[in-house]
């Protein structure tokens, strides 16, 4: 099973790749809404996406207060 | 009317198939532009019966299918109404959207909804009345009703409780979570996912094959396969108005009327 540090790492590629934003300017503190300037509507696509990859279901209330990364990459973790 | 360019939507009939056009935006919202445009949809449903066996409702917006009520519209239009006035407004509103609702889901075509993006609330009503639903794979349905102080009021309950099990409504009800197009298909609500962007190229292929048969039968079957849920749609109106008078929900429109996001009410 993947670490968090190899489940931050993949969402980082993830997000880098599919909002166009080189990978080297996201780090896992960051927060996600301004670093790849998307609003609720494209997080939910991201959260879709992410669901595919990893293979979960995430609820998206378990976002609640949720904005950087590393965060975020905990919740996948923990469905993992 | 073979065909109609409208303010918000749009239909034409190729090859025996009425293809309905969703194109308002922001995400297709659905107030009183697009309430009297799909009436005059649900009106031209007897004559397009004459050349067409299906039914394929899809959207141009990159957002999604539809992002359900226009709340903005709804707060506005209503604020400044005296409180039995605003309850009249939104009861006129909901009688005819559930007319328009219910000639959808009893007409005799064969009716696909093609989804992608956001499917929420009066979206996925509308999508509930179909009989088949062809889903994007990054579609998403959801029902954030009760984050706003009220329930589904367009039919949603009663027609998701005719295709789901009641602890999957309670679920999708209760938490107002959305769920994703593989989850969907599992549930037994979604019929096809289709890659991105091929929802409705996989709709017309399924039109196709649903134009073969015999039109009288189809509907015949139809019909013994999907009653409308009268009584409860009638219910759901009554509780929608009780509901609609209570202080939280004036909260939950302001609230979200004074947001800049595209949904603020997630998650």
């Amino acid at each position: 099973m993947s670490t968090l540090d190899q489940t931050t790492e993949e969402i980082l590629n993830l997000a880098a790749a599919h909002f166009k934003v080189p990978r080297e300017q996201l780090s896992p503190g960051d927060d996600f809404f301004k670093k790849l300037g998307i609003n609720s509507l494209q997080a939910l696509d991201l959260l879709t996406r992410l669901e595919q990859h990893f293979r979960i279901e995430l609820p998206d209330y378990e976002l609640q207060g949720v904005s950087d990364f590393r965060t975020l990459a905990e919740r996948i973790q923990s469905r993992l | 009317m073979k065909s109609f360019r409208g303010k918000t939507l749009s239909w034409t009939t190729t090859g025996g198939t009425v293809e309905l056009i969703l194109h308002r935006e922001p995400c297709n919202e659905i107030g009183s532009a697009t309430l009297t445009e799909l009436e005059i949809f649900a009106a031209a449903l007897d004559t397009l019966q004459k050349d067409a066996h299906s039914v394929i409702i899809s959207s141009t917006r990159a957002e999604g299918f539809c992002a359900g009520a226009d709340l903005r519209e709804l707060y506005h239009r209503s604020r400044p109404l005296p409180p039995d006035e605003r309850l009249r407004e939104v009861r006129d509103f909901l009688e005819r959207i559930h007319r328009v609702m219910n000639a959808l889901d009893a007409a005799p075509f064969t009716t696909i909804a093609a989804v992608h993006g956001v499917v929420f609330g009066g979206g996925f009503e509308l999508a509930l009345v179909c009989d088949l639903i062809v889903a994007d794979k990054m579609a998403r349905f959801c029902f954030p009703e009760l984050r706003l102080g009220l329930i589904p009021g367009f039919g949603g309950i009663p027609r998701l409780r005719r295709d789901l099990g009641n602890a999957v409504v309670r679920d999708l009800l209760l938490t107002g979570r959305s769920i994703n197009a593989a989850k969907a298909q599992s549930l037994g609500l979604v019929s096809q996912v289709a890659g991105e962007g091929d929802a409705l190229r996989v709709a017309r292929a399924t039109a196709a094959q649903v134009n073969k048969f015999d039109r009288a039968t189809a509907v015949a079957a139809k019909k013994f396969l999907k009653p409308v849920p009268d009584d409860e749609l009638r219910r759901e109106i009554e509780l929608f108005c009780e509901l609609f008078s209570q202080p939280a929900v004036e909260a939950g429109l302001r609230k979200f009327v004074e947001s800049t996001d595209a949904l603020p009410y997630l998650p």
